[in-house]
């Protein structure tokens, strides 16, 4: 099983669409144009701290809100790995795992976690953080599927006979 | 065991039993696309390497977000959309006609039964006429668009049931309001909400169409009122044993039972900056406003705005307060000319806008700034969706906004 290792930035519960990406923003032309402005009402500088492989850490219902699938495209687009929440909404679990974004869903975590915390993933099996283990439940087949097949743009490619 | 509404509904799309619980894939009846994500549904359909629609009769671009341009960059949106649609032949194309939501059941393009998608959150909208409606994400609606399936997980279901007479200046809108604030922002996640009982049944379907509205505000997949004479007339169809049989069973299982005696509402508010967090009107009286805004998808209809003009007729808007109106659809802009609403509500002092989704979702028509106050009736009052993230936004229905319009402060109607 894989295996990710990276910092934690912590966010609280019910962390909506119009934080990930205002809709002000949604209409510039690319991911990459609306990158600097993630997260711009509740943290205006995350965007740019943010690094390659850093890990996000929040409560309850992260991206409820609107379908805008911009949000877990941005999310990847910035570096982040994988999403560890207590819940998620369910527009933005399917969007997210139909881009080949990865998300977790555990309940405890988010509440011994701090800011800057290293923190090691064992992909459907366990979240390891100083020294204690946070067991995790894997994702059903058909959505393994399409994470695996690189996203569902993939997976209708492979259905279509392109690749 | 008996079947829900949303059991029943799916088993009748998939041709076999669906309990809670099941993964399946069902037939789509129709698709809904707004302008925001034409350009990246069209992207995404020919990466795929998809060259034809499943069924462009079942397809409908609805621009309204947008509409009229406010900024240079929504242009381009358009020219995607006619680009798009006439390459591949769709014919359901709404370019200023109002909201998706309001058109899509306006425009009689959902039926009681149907299963529908749209590439906006507010999708749940179409259960008002008993049709299995939810939002998704571009990629997944390119998907749809070539191949006409989607897989879904049957929900479990939630009850919710109301009874008895609402008091005069308690709307639809308070109802769904002190629901999402008993069940939290997460509290119907990956649920149905199924609505019923003889308050529910008395209400019109503009008024069933605003709960069902803000559900995905309690983070619900569809919610779901049984089709009725109501359904029939609106939908301009006579209903058949295959609608009239939706009716959950007796013994059908829920995840949850919730009841309301009609007669213990109260106006309310959703205040900021989270939807689920309601207070009574009275609990906030006499806090000062700086804007009003009547109308989105929640509740931009005739109904409203009569509601709205009963509570104005005669008075005029508190000095300092800018009270936007917005009709949900042009039809409804044309009726409510034509029956004196809005004449009532331009003496008020109200500035009526053209038909869309105008300041709900902060792109153009009234944007705020910081330590500023706006009550509306739309469904979301998140950080800074309406100006700066420094903007108080109290959600409310078309009544309780009037009735603070004119005072310039929040009150009760």
């Amino acid at each position: 099983m894989d295996s990710l290792k990276g910092n934690v930035w912590l966010l609280g519960d019910d962390i909506d669409t119009d934080i990930i990406i205002p809709t002000e923003y949604l209409a510039l032309k690319t991911v990459d144009d609306m990158k600097p402005y993630a997260f711009s009402p509740l943290r205006p500088e995350l965007a740019e701290k943010i690094k390659e492989g850093d890990i996000l850490v929040a409560g309850k219902n992260f991206g409820c809100g609107s379908s805008r699938e911009q949000a877990p495209e941005i999310i990847k687009a910035l570096g982040i790995k994988c999403v560890i929440a207590k819940s998620f909404a369910r527009i933005f679990f399917r969007n997210s795992i139909n881009n080949g974004l990865l998300l977790i869903e555990q309940d405890s975590l988010c509440d011994q976690v701090e800011e800057g915390d290293e923190i090691t993933v064992a992909i459907g099996d366990y979240i390891s953080h100083k020294g204690k283990t946070y067991p995790i439940v894997p994702l059903p087949d058909n959505l393994l599927e399409i994470i695996n097949a690189g996203g569902l743009v993939n997976a209708m490619r492979r259905r279509n006979g392109l690749v | 065991m008996g079947a829900t509404m949303i059991e029943k509904i799916i088993s009748n799309n998939v041709g076999k039993e669906a309990k809670a619980g099941d993964i399946v894939t069902v037939s789509v009846d129709r698709v809904m696309i707004h302008d925001i994500f034409i350009p990246f549904v069209a992207e995404k359909f020919e990466e795929m390497g998809f060259t034809e629609l499943w069924d462009p009769d079942k397809v409908v671009l609805i621009y309204d977000h947008l509409i009229p341009a406010s900024q240079v960059d929504d242009t381009r949106h358009f020219n995607a959309g006619n680009a798009f649609a006439q390459k591949y032949g769709m014919k359901h194309v709404h370019r200023s006609d109002g909201i998706c939501h309001q058109l899509m059941t306006e425009a009689g393009y959902v039926k009681p039964g149907n299963i529908v998608f749209g590439t906006d959150s507010h999708t749940t909208t179409y259960g008002c006429v008993g049709a299995f409606s939810s939002g998704i994400g571009y990629t997944e609606m390119a998907s749809i668009l070539g191949t006409g399936t989607m897989w879904v997980k049957v929900p479990e279901t939630i009850k919710v049931s109301i009874h008895g007479r609402l008091p005069e200046n308690v709307m639809s809108k308070d109802i769904i309001l002190k629901l999402i604030g008993d069940l939290g922002a997460d509290g119907a996640t990956y649920q149905a909400l199924e609505f019923c009982g003889d308050t529910v049944e008395q209400m019109s379907v503009a008024s069933r169409m605003t709960m069902a509205n803000m559900a995905i505000e309690a983070g619900a997949k569809c919610a779901l009122f049984m089709p009725d004479e109501k359904t029939a007339e609106y939908c301009e169809m006579t209903l058949t044993d295959k609608e009239r049989s939706l009716r959950a069973d007796e013994d059908a299982a829920y995840v949850r039972k919730i009841t309301y005696q009609a007669e213990e509402l109260v106006p309310v508010l959703a205040c900021p900056s989270q939807v689920d967090n309601i207070k009574p009107v009275k609990e906030l009286a006499k806090t000062e406003i700086d804007q009003v805004f009547i109308g989105s998808c929640t509740n931009g209809r005739l109904e409203d705005l009569m509601a709205a003009a009963e509570v104005l007729k005669g008075k005029k808007v508190a000095p300092f307060v800018k009270l936007i109106v917005t009709p949900a659809s042009r039809s409804i802009y044309r009726q409510a000319a034509a029956n004196g609403t809005l004449a009532i509500l331009a003496e008020a002092g109200a500035m009526i806008t053209h038909p869309g989704c105008g300041l709900c979702c902060g792109r153009a028509g009234g944007i705020l700034t910081d330590g500023e106050r706006v009550v509306a009736t739309n469904n979301r009052n998140f950080l800074g969706r309406m100006g700066t993230s420094k903007v108080e936004i109290f959600l409310a229905s078309p009544k309780t906004a009037a009735a603070c319009a004119v005072a310039g402060k929040i009150t009760e109607a």
